[in-house]
């Protein structure tokens, strides 16, 4: 073995001068297929350190939704000297700053952001510090604007593009954190300056900002390491025990978020590699269960609190403050063992330890194969706290492997093999509406002519009051996707373009492997509005509303239609058109770095705020109403039954939209059958 | 022959065993005063369904059927329309499907038993409503004597049909311990009851009166406590 660290541990490819810490999970773990019954409760030491927490975010709220902020010194991995909730307590430690519930400035998104979310809470940003940003410093947001094309701002304004990583960080990227763990940051260092001198020859541009990125990866491996030593250690060497491997994974993970504000910074799978060193240290008698169970504890609380400085209006777009600490849980292995470990109950058991929390983003991935004592412990734990989220790791599994793990909150990639360039949405029951109006916006005015503003180039509209006839209405609204899916790639290839260049993630890249797949990470909103709008065209009969422009400002429909969420293929197979020929149109375009186009239908609680900006819709809506979330019905159509709704939705062709499909479902424990 | 159909459930987790695919008959002739659909009382209304249609609708679903669930005709009083149900449980049992038949049994008579017989050859289990043990009450709540009810009860005793005794708990309308008692002991005397079931009074139903314009004579009604509802099923034998 090249490290005493791995003493004890099987060796393989991991060990054999790679990066591989897959490999070195499937070589060292042990399967748990027991109950819940071994774990313990919280520690004094837990408790009062929680009680701390709660004590602060009290004061959090009572101080209007930010307690600190910093207002002068730009975070970056070494800013802040160490901080603590209590130091003798504390198992596991770091902060974004130095101190808890201290807001960190991150201004490499925009400056504007920044002194924005400060103003709002009362703080005043640096004046030096807004001089520099604006006169030696670009940034991201300063990039995409230099370069914005005059209807890529239409589509902005009009709300066809929603929620574009423009003005912030993208996030959604995941680093392989346990690399820090297991081999130690020298290692890493030494594998990423070998890849860097790989790349030679002629220096073509991409090969230039390759060697330039590389550079970074390095510089900020380097700023890692210093980061620990702030807090006294070093991190050179891979982790001897748990409580180091914990440690050194969180100092990775901290090292992320002080550099990037990411809409969602999510930690990866790491319960089940921590779970070996766990056991190790059980075997070797150095660790007792209980204080296994206070370092998991230790570390979700850390995890609880991570925070950043954010406008009101993105808390109102997600009604919260998340930050998608999404931590992936179990699944089944390729081999047919499962992953679950004793680790993935500890986990899950800090939810009963230290109450219930939205975050860290707690996912299990759920397989029928699943052993059934952790089934059980997952029904019984989400029955008291709610606070698990589950995704199909039958699904996922058989195209990603088995050490994937979700970004944000559906969107799966392989950890440290895999990055994404984050998309937002394209509202598509808008698109709809430029169809029939021939790319006048409904809602948004133009300031010039006061007169409804042209977004797309000017499409023929429908003529006439109708009946609308469906398959005229679908050959413009094909020709509205063509035009709507190019804009949206080609903004979509200009935004990360900058952000690769004014805020690149130099640490999180560092922990992926160099050769990484990127996906493009494109996004549908208002999928069953403009599905039902398209049944009700067909089936019914949909006259148009003017107003004094000419403009279709609403609809009379008369007649029924099939709706979609009642599993009725007449409509439902409208739905898998849609999904279908938008991503075929998305896939039709160059995408950034060879990044691979996916899509996502998953607006959780932005479906209202895109609905406030989408006018009437030929299905019965009215305008400024909510837009169904993600894949779901619309709101109260789904009419047959639970099953009958999730039938509809489960014909979406997940091949099609590979970032995640979702659909929010409320149940209530008395409407799945009676206990007796 | 075709069949008046208010709606359709699919997930249906409390009238029968498993997952169920519940379908909700129109038309009723008991006016219960707590009967919280009164929107399935009118007959010939809802939607026309012929039984192929509706066994194939239920059929999509038959994968969830598999830990013991399957369909459920309730209503309304499924019985009104015999010869429909009769159709559709006779498609569903050659699939393979489990059957049940939610009803009061108010129409169960001499004109009626032969159809109800034939009915009763392709259903698996009847839950059985027993609204009231003491026919002046039933006939306050309901507007209709208990006799056929309990008839069809001891008919389904002597064929060995497979029950499951339903009853809902109503503050003051049903919920006196002298009523629990006697209702146990007409079920002790039964040899056919696989199960008990006590359904707590609840006031949703309330909106859908003010909706049609009825009038709700249980207004302002509270659900029976916790405590009543152990009562009764202490009285009825479900827990000891």
């Amino acid at each position: 073995m090249l490290f005493k660290q791995w003493e004890g541990f099987t060796a393989g490819k991991w060990s054999d001068d790679e990066v591989n810490v897959r490999d070195f999970i499937q070589h060292n773990y042990k399967p748990y297929e027991g109950d819940g019954g071994f774990l313990e409760g919280p520690t004094q030491a837990t408790k009062k350190l929680w009680e701390e927490v709660l004590k602060l975010s009290e004061q959090e709220r009572r101080a209007g939704g930010v307690l600190k902020a910093d207002t002068k010194v730009v975070s970056t991995l070494t800013s802040h000297p160490a901080g603590y909730i209590d130091k003798e307590l504390e198992k596991i430690v770091g902060l974004q700053t130095d101190e808890p519930f201290k807001r960190a400035l991150q201004p490499f998104g925009g400056i504007k952001m920044s002194e924005q979310a400060l103003n709002m809470y009362g703080y005043e940003l640096d004046p030096e510090i807004k001089y520099t940003f604006t006169h030696y410093r670009k940034t991201h947001n300063d990039g995409v604007y230099d370069a914005y094309t005059s209807e890529m701002r239409r589509a902005r304004t009009a709300h066809i593009l929603t929620g574009l990583p423009d003005t912030y960080g993208r996030g959604r990227i995941v680093g392989d954190y346990r690399r820090v763990a297991l081999y130690g940051v020298d290692y890493l260092i030494e594998h990423k300056k070998r890849d860097k001198d790989l790349i030679d020859g002629d220096m073509t541009p991409d090969k230039v900002r390759d060697r330039e990125e590389l550079s970074e990866q390095i510089k900020a491996l380097s700023a890692l390491k210093e980061m620990a030593a702030l807090y006294g250690f070093d991190i050179s060497g891979p982790a001897q025990t748990a409580q180091q491997a914990i440690q050194w994974l969180y100092f990775g993970y901290l090292a992320a978020v002080k550099d990037q504000n990411g809409a969602a910074m999510s930690i990866g799978r790491n319960s089940t590699f921590l779970d070996i060193y766990i056991e190790r240290d059980l075997t070797n008698g150095t660790l007792t269960e209980r204080e296994a169970q206070e370092l998991i504890d230790h570390f979700v609380m850390k995890l609880r609190i991570v925070k950043f400085m954010r406008i009101k209006d993105y808390n109102e777009l997600f009604s919260g403050d998340p930050t998608w600490v999404t931590e992936s849980i179990g699944g089944m292995g390729v081999d047919g063992r499962t992953l679950v470990t004793k680790n993935s109950f500890r986990i899950l058991h800090t939810l009963t330890n230290l109450g219930p929390a939205p975050e860290p983003n707690l996912t299990v991935l759920w397989s029928r194969n699943l052993p059934s004592g952790f089934k059980k412990f997952c029904a019984e734990t989400s029955i008291a706290t709610s606070a698990i989220q589950y995704e199909s790791d039958d699904l996922m599994r058989p195209e990603m492997g088995d050490d994937y793990c979700i970004a944000c909150c559906v969107s799966c990639m392989r950890v440290g093999k895999d990055m994404q360039f984050f998309g937002a949405r394209a509202n598509l029951a808008k698109c709809l509406l430029y169809a029939i109006n021939g790319g006048k916006d409904e809602v948004t005015i133009d300031k010039k002519t006061g007169k409804h503003l042209q977004v797309s180039p000017m499409y023929s509209p429908v003529l006439g009051d109708g009946p609308l006839d469906y398959k005229e209405v679908v050959t413009k609204y094909e020709q509205m996707m063509d035009w709507l899916a190019g804009l949206y790639v080609n903004t979509l290839n200009l935004i990360h373009y900058m952000h690769d260049k004014y805020s690149y993630e130099a640490l999180e890249m560092a922990l992926h492997d160099t050769q990484v797949r990127r996906f493009f990470a494109t996004g549908i909103a208002g999928l069953s509005c403009a599905v039902d709008s398209l049944s009700a065209i067909k089936y019914a009969k949909v006259y148009p509303v003017r107003n004094e422009e000419g403009l279709v400002v609403d609809f009379k429909t008369e007649g029924e239609y099939p709706q979609y969420g009642n599993n009725d293929d007449r409509v439902d197979q409208i739905a898998v058109w849609l999904v279908k020929t938008f991503m075929n149109k998305v896939k039709s375009h160059y995408t950034y770095r060879g990044s691979v186009p996916t899509t996502s239908i998953l607006t959780i609680t932005s479906n209202v705020v895109y609905g406030k900006k989408t006018g009437n819709t030929p299905d019965g809506r009215r305008a400024g109403t909510p837009l169904a979330p993600g894949a779901n019905p619309m709101h109260g159509r789904d009419k047959n039954g639970a099953l009958a709704s999730l039938e509809s939705v489960a014909k979406l062709p997940y091949e099609y939209s590979r970032d995640g499909i979702s659909n929010t479902f409320s149940v209530t424990p008395a409407s799945l059958g009676k206990d007796e | 022959m075709d069949g008046y159909i208010h709606s359709f459930e699919s997930f249906g987790t409390v009238d029968g065993p498993g997952i169920r695919f519940v379908v909700f008959m129109q038309g009723c002739l008991m006016r219960c005063l707590y009967c919280h659909n009164p929107d399935t009382w009118a007959r010939n209304n809802g939607k026309i369904y012929s039984p192929r249609q509706v066994a194939a609708n239920a059929l999509k679903y038959k994968s969830y059927f598999t830990g013991g669930g399957g369909v459920t005709v309730s209503g309304g009083e499924p019985l009104l329309q015999t010869g429909f149900v009769y159709e559709l449980f006779k498609i569903l049992k050659d699939a393979g499907v489990h059957t049940a038949l939610d009803t009061s049994g108010i129409i169960f008579n001499g004109n009626t038993r032969k159809e109800i017989e034939e009915l009763m050859s392709v259903t698996d289990l009847v839950l059985l409503d027993i609204k009231h043990i003491d026919n002046g009450e039933h006939i306050k709540l309901t507007g209709h004597s208990n006799e056929n009810v309990l008839n069809f009860a001891g008919y389904l005793s002597e064929t060995g049909k497979p029950v499951w005794i339903r009853h809902v708990l109503v503050p003051e309308l049903t919920d006196k311990d002298e009523w629990l008692e006697g209702l146990s002991e007409f079920i002790k005397s039964l040899k056919n009851v696989e199960k008990v079931e006590v359904l707590p009074y609840h006031s949703m139903g309330e909106v859908k009166y003010k909706n049609m314009c009825l009038n709700y004579a249980l207004s302002g009604m509270q659900p029976p406590s916790a405590e009543r509802v152990l009562n009764a099923k202490k009285i009825l034998g479900i827990i000891k």
